[in-house]
């Protein structure tokens, strides 16, 4: 059963320059215990969509213009302000590039992760210091009776990264949203986190909204994937099928452009060329025909279509994809 | 190599300390030992990959190189010239010889001064040509870097991230330098627009036979544009060589940790375990003995007594650089 469900969301945010819509039209679903990656370039949207799931997008600039986010059969758009502490770091917790997003600069690692399980579970505070040490020691802290008395400031990244991970997981959400987790991070730290991700999943039987640039980790950690561009979700699908037998020329742009052992050293590499339109006046056709290297291949004939017509997100094999010509099997 | 036979840049024993003061009096209590004795050297028309996680120094290296940084101790010598002990005037000239590229197109150019002005100022700096020259010579970068000669009167805010690492690029070019230091060139850019950079910058090494220093945390990209790669852990060089052979044969447990850590971008492949555990220690209190033994897998308690010196791998068997890694159970595992 779908655990988390998007439909036709739209997030505009107001400028100078009029209304820019972020996320147009994006739906997607999560079931239980399972991984979707959302994944995509700057300004995409991506970032934008995860935060909407807890009405976190600050207001203003921000909106919501329209949609639907269903969990566990409770419509967040609807309901009230005061209603939100139900959902929001209980049953949906969510963690972030910046581990100072989540952590309160002023308060002890003991003193924030105690508020949590007070409010949450009505802890005394001997019970929560225990609860607290466990999951420290859980998520790989070093020493963590003596870690709860730090503040975050006296912590390394990774280990910021790891109290924020920690707090995330004390009252075992049942949806992990994760904003970038590890792209400030070391490689190798990277490595420990996303392991740590992984096993708390198998674990709990979590969800994971995991929102990512990088294709490795999505590649590592998600069951599937939907890759974003300008505002839209251009792809779903499987995560062999994004990889191996990817049917939006953008993904497959993407996936082409990175260094691989197969190209040859210095040799140039696939490019995308050009920019992503604005999204200010974003144009009534396919977002991505003007770079698109597909559309370039085609007759002209062809190509009006790309310029007149708007594609959507329909079935096509075993993905779901925006696009009026997407790659056969024989252009793999 | 130039025609002696001698490399272009030549680094020895090359130290930045920085003092940590505490206490009442502000005394000095001790060192972050930022780069702790580096020595290698590049050869004209190379690209030296310079790789390591955050903290590791490479940046560090690369500003102390080109005197950005002035060196506790050591030397760097340029075409033979030292550059660590050479005086204003003769630094003035030889950084006409070694320029920069940085990391960060959004904040290396000086938004209140038109893009021609950013890449006309060395020209202005350095008295060459005259004016009309100058813009002439600002335009055929732009050009040179993809850009168009009409862009020159705008602001760097009117551009994009990967236009903007271009101006850069064009602005390190303006005194036909001979090596280009890039701190993470294209760490800051999209992976459609770093492919575009990339290519740009191997490119222009071809045709205006330039050497780079290519720093990174980026296995990929390094192994992609580096002839030769040097690999840093806390301040030190933990292994060198030509790349081919140290991405296809890495003898330093570091080296290929890093190497496993990376994910790739197929979902066949996984990672079974974690390659180490825990994160680097701080550059102030360094452990005993080799820097990488607190997360080794192979650590053994003669790790702790030394710290190993860069000794060959293999015999050199007509390599055009050596490969040398600091470990002493480099031949075991």
């Amino acid at each position: 059963m779908a655990l988390l469900e998007i439909d036709k969301l739209r997030v505009g945010f107001d400028t100078e320059a009029g209304l820019l819509v972020a996320v147009d039209g994006v739906s997607f679903t999560i079931e239980q215990g399972k991984t979707l990656g959302l994944v995509g370039e700057s300004g995409c949207g991506k970032s934008v969509t995860a935060t909407s799931i807890l009405r976190l997008v600050p207001n203003p600039p921000g909106r919501i213009l329209g949609g639907a986010i269903n969990f566990d059969g409770i419509d967040i758009l609807k309901l009230k302000r005061e209603e939100l502490p139900k959902i929001r770091g209980k049953d949906v917790a969510m963690i972030f590039q910046d581990p100072m997003t989540s952590l309160n600069p002023v308060f002890t690692v003991e003193k924030q992760m105690g508020e949590v399980l007070k409010l949450r579970f009505g802890m005394s505070r001997e019970a929560a210091r225990k609860r607290s040490t466990e999951m420290l020691a859980t998520v790989g802290i070093p020493d963590p009776a003596t870690r709860l008395t730090t503040y975050p400031h006296e912590l390394s990244g990774g280990q910021k990264q790891r109290v924020m991970i920690a707090m995330a997981l004390l009252t075992e959400p049942r949806l992990l949203i994760a904003d970038e987790p590890t792209t400030a991070l070391d490689v190798t730290v990277q490595a420990q986190i996303l392991n740590l991700i992984r096993e708390l999943q198998k674990r709990t039987g979590a969800s994971v909204l995991f929102i990512t640039h990088d294709m490795g980790v999505v590649a590592e950690m998600c069951d599937e994937v939907a890759v974003m561009y300008a505002g839209r979700i251009v792809e779903e699908a499987p995560i062999g099928d994004t990889f191996k037998r990817s049917r939006h020329p953008y993904t497959k742009g993407l996936l082409r452009s990175l260094p691989q052992k197969s190209h040859a050293k210095k040799a140039d590499l696939p490019t995308i060329e050009g920019v992503v339109p604005s999204l200010l006046k974003p144009p009534p056709y396919c977002r991505f025909a003007d770079r698109c290297w597909k559309r370039k291949s085609l007759p002209e004939a062809l190509q009006k279509k790309c310029y007149t017509e708007d594609p959507q997100l329909r079935p096509f094999k075993t993905s779901l994809v925006a696009c009026h010509y997407p790659l056969e099997d024989t252009e793999q | 190599m130039n025609a002696n036979g001698s490399p272009l840049l030549l680094v020895e024993g090359l130290k930045k300390y920085y003092p940590v003061r505490g206490g009442v009096f502000a005394a000095k209590i001790g060192d972050v030992r930022a780069v702790d004795g580096v020595s290698f050297s590049v050869q004209e028309g190379e690209t030296f990959g310079l790789v390591g996680e955050s903290g590791c120094g490479k940046s560090t290296l690369g500003r102390t190189i080109m005197r950005l940084e002035e060196p506790t101790a050591g030397r760097v010598f340029f075409e033979g010239k030292d550059l660590a002990h050479a005086s204003k005037t003769e630094l003035f000239q030889l950084r006409r010889d070694v320029q920069a590229i940085f990391q960060d197109p959004y904040s290396s150019l000086n938004p209140r001064m038109t893009v021609g002005e950013i890449v006309r100022e060395p020209l202005l700096v350095h008295n060459i040509g005259t004016k009309p020259e100058q813009i002439e010579k600002v335009r055929a970068l732009f050009e040179t870097v993809g850009l168009t000669g009409e862009m020159i009167n705008r602001y760097p805010h009117e551009f994009s991230g990967g236009q903007r690492q271009r101006i850069g690029i064009a602005r390190a070019l303006a005194l036909d330098p001979k090596l280009v230091i890039a701190d993470e060139p294209v760490s800051a850019l999209d992976v459609s627009v770093r492919s575009q950079v990339l290519n740009l910058m191997v490119k222009l090494q071809r045709e205006l036979d330039l050497t780079y220093i290519f720093i990174s945390h980026d296995l990929s990209v390094v192994e992609h544009v580096s002839d030769s790669i040097a690999i840093m852990y806390l301040g030190r060089i933990v292994e060198i060589g030509e790349a081919d052979t140290v991405f296809a044969k890495p003898a330093h447990p570091y080296t290929r940790a890093l190497m496993e850590a990376i994910p790739v971008a197929d979902p066949d492949v996984h990672h079974q375990s974690v390659p180490v555990k825990g994160e680097a220690p701080s550059p102030v209190s360094p452990p005993p003995g080799c820097p990488f033994h607190p997360r080794c897998p192979y650590a053994i308690p003669a790790c702790r007594e030394a710290i190993p010196p860069l000794e060959p791998v293999a015999p050199k068997n007509g390599a055009r650089r050596e490969h040398l890694a600091a470990c002493i159970r480099k031949h075991e595992i």
